[in-house]
């Protein structure tokens, strides 16, 4: 059978492979970007930009959780992780010098953008402007940064509608909006989007929050004390929110939540995704997960009869 | 221990100088010299450290007075307890040669301030191999602070070259400046290094010029430590898990190395302004 073709569109974004690095892993800086480039991923995404720098929450941002019985954690068998990075970042006016030339990243680069409100996110959008990104992605959906995302009721349908129609006038490039899993109808939320005017969805960000508590310390680990939940232990919910978007809308998804391995990858797809996110399993296989991802999901097509993504999109609707 | 920090009881503190203390604990931890650990105080912070002791049962590590987090340590008490993460990132290879070196001189370390808590049981293990060794056994070790009350395990070890900026111990001067003497005489098989950037840069470009292979510990900002958030890139390096140790090719590639460093929101400033302290 002749090679598969793991290219994939997104709102007329050509990807050379469906896995895209998802928003806050790696994505701080231009070089980091480049290297999970080369490493495979067929597009990336920045770190969260607010209009005004933010520190983050204290140490420990990040905390993994067992599957197994304790002291069984090492390596591999983390059921999960909570973070609780509290959207650390320079600010859109240091971020511009850090991204000021992205022709050289060899993918597509899709920015993430964050606000404490609708005026902020026009404004960081338009602090982009200029800039060689292919897509914007604007994410509502944070567990854990006050000011922000769910804390700042963003995941609703009247919310997501009221940023979408305001930055939909600010600029000419595809709007993707990342949603929440934490909320009773994900594809209302996803409905509003569309109509207000974004170009696809994004689905989903980390799910809670959650708590892990060090019971000889007997606090927290997490400085701040809850922390969205990603990883293996995400990967059934997102699938859900996923299929139940595709069912919502008719603008293309960015499948994301706890993929680290091909049938993973095919499983996000038939769920209704076009691309798929992978963030978390970095730490699992490393930034070689990308064209490990890719490499699984060639052979698994070329075995089942699968001659490209397209057959893939959604195919547990048919 | 990787991904959730565990309490560790603090069996002795050690004052080592005027700025830094040690802290031992009981308990075994698997540790390769480079490596270092996240050290959480709860509903405070955590950040990263060295071990500068390490035994079957026991590590330590030595901890300067800095600013909030570190004064909060220079606080803790015997008896008390702290959580750690770890341990994290790559180590020194003891094995260290390369193929335009055939030098059988003795290898040297070189560390600065603090940066000695890092080499400490590097030193332990160069001296305990044939590996560190020259005739006279062990490594050289040349060590310099800007103060005699700022250096460290002048008796742990005995055999140091010290340098002091003020000249109160030891020789007056940095510790890059017997450098090539030292080569010309012994030919060193291989340099480690630790401390102030700028002297890293000093002993990487004599590192360079006499081709010897040099591994050296460099510092960022870190926070998830397991390689996921990207605040510790440095040029696309993360030195939570690609470092913090690096060699000199590595080192050549970094522009940022001597230069730039990013604050904890990942703004990338110079070395200068990021040691003025970024919490
Ligand atoms: C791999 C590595 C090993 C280290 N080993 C040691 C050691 O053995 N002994 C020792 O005393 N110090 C060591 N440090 C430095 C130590 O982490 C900082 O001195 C400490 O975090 C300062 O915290 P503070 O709140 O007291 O000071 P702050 O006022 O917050 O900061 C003072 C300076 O410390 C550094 N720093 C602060 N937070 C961090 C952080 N999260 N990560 C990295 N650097 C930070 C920055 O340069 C900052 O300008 C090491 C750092 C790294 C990266
Ligand atoms: C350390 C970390 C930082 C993150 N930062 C962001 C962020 O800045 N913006 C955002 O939209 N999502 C952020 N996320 C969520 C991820 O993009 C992703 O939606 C989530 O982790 C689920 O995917 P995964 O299981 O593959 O990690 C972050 C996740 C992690 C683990």
């Amino acid at each position: 059978m002749a090679r598969v073709d793991l290219s994939t569109e997104l709102c007329g974004i050509r990807l050379s492979n469906p896995t895209v690095l998802a928003s806050g892993i790696l994505g701080t800086t231009k070089s980091l970007l480049k290297r999970v480039s080369s490493a495979g991923a067929g597009a990336v995404t920045i770190k969260s930009l607010s209009l005004d720098p933010l520190p983050g929450h204290n140490n420990p941002i990040m905390v993994g959780f067992e599957a197994g019985a304790a002291g069984t954690m090492q390596g591999g068998c983390a059921a999960g992780f909570l973070n609780a990075v509290g959207y650390s970042n320079p600010g859109v006016k240091e971020a511009v010098k850090e991204f000021k030339d992205l022709s050289d990243v060899g993918a597509p680069v899709i920015a993430s953008v964050i606000g404490r409100g609708v005026g902020d996110f026009m404004k960081v959008v338009e602090g982009l402007w200029g800039l060689d990104f292919s897509a914007i992605e604007l994410s509502l959906s944070c567990p854990h940064t006050p000011g922000f995302g769910m804390m700042a009721g963003q995941n609703t349908p009247e919310a997501t509608k009221e940023i979408i129609t305001a930055v939909r006038t600010m600029t000419r490039l595809p709007l993707f909006v990342k949603l929440s899993p934490n909320v009773p109808e994900i594809g209302r939320i996803a409905k509003a989007a569309e109509e207000a005017g974004a170009d696809g969805i994004t689905a989903v960000n980390t799910l809670g929050p959650g708590m892990v508590i060090n019971i000889e310390a007997r606090q927290p680990v997490l400085d701040f004390k809850v922390g969205g939940v990603s990883g293996p232990a995400l990967r059934p919910i997102a699938v859900r929110c996923v299929y139940d978007i595709y069912k919502a809308v008719s603008i293309p998804i960015i499948g994301v939540g706890g993929v680290s391995t091909g049938r993973h990858a095919i499983e996000m797809l038939m769920a209704g995704a076009s691309a798929v996110g992978i963030g978390t399993a970095v730490y699992y296989q490393g930034i070689g997960v990308f064209q490990e991802v890719c490499r699984e999901m060639e052979e698994w097509m070329t075995a089942n009869g699968y001659p490209s993504i397209k057959e893939l999109v959604g195919a547990v609707h048919n | 221990m990787i991904l959730e920090p565990e309490i560790f009881k603090i069996e002795e503190v050690i004052p080592e100088s005027t700025q830094a203390k040690s802290f031992i604990f009981r308990g075994r931890i698997d540790y390769q010299p480079g490596q270092f650990i996240m050290v959480w105080v709860p509903r405070l912070d955590e950040k990263p450290f060295s071990i500068s002791y390490h035994g079957e049962d026991f590590f330590g590590i030595t901890v300067a007075l800095k600013g909030r987090f570190t004064q909060r340590l220079h606080q803790v008490k015997k008896g008390d307890s702290l959580g750690i993460r770890g341990p994290f990132g790559q180590a020194f290879n003891l094995q260290a040669c390369s193929e335009h070196n055939e030098s059988n001189g003795p290898t040297c370390v070189v560390g600065g301030g603090i940066g000695m808590a890092s080499l400490a049981v590097l030193i332990e293990r160069l001296k305990m191999s044939a590996l560190g060794g020259s005739a006279s056994g062990g490594p050289v070790i040349v060590q310099g602070a800007r103060t005699e009350s700022e250096l460290l395990y002048r008796t742990r070890f005995k055999d140091m070259m010290l340098y002091t900026e003020d000249g109160s111990a030891g020789r007056r001067g940095l510790v890059t400046d017997p450098l090539e003497d030292m080569q010309w005489r012994h030919g060193f098989k291989a340099l480690y290094t630790c401390g102030p950037e700028g002297m890293m840069v000093k002993v990487f470009e004599f590192a360079r010029r006499n081709r010897i292979p040099l591994q050296a510990s460099l510092e960022r900002y870190i926070k998830c430590a397991i390689g996921l958030c990207g605040q510790c890139s440095c040029n696309g390096l993360r030195l939570c898990i690609d470092g913090p140790v690096v060699n000199a090719e590595t080192l050549a590639t970094l522009e940022d190395f001597g230069r730039f460093a990013r604050l904890r929101n990942s703004q990338r400033v110079t070395i200068e302004e990021y040691l003025k302290g970024c919490a």
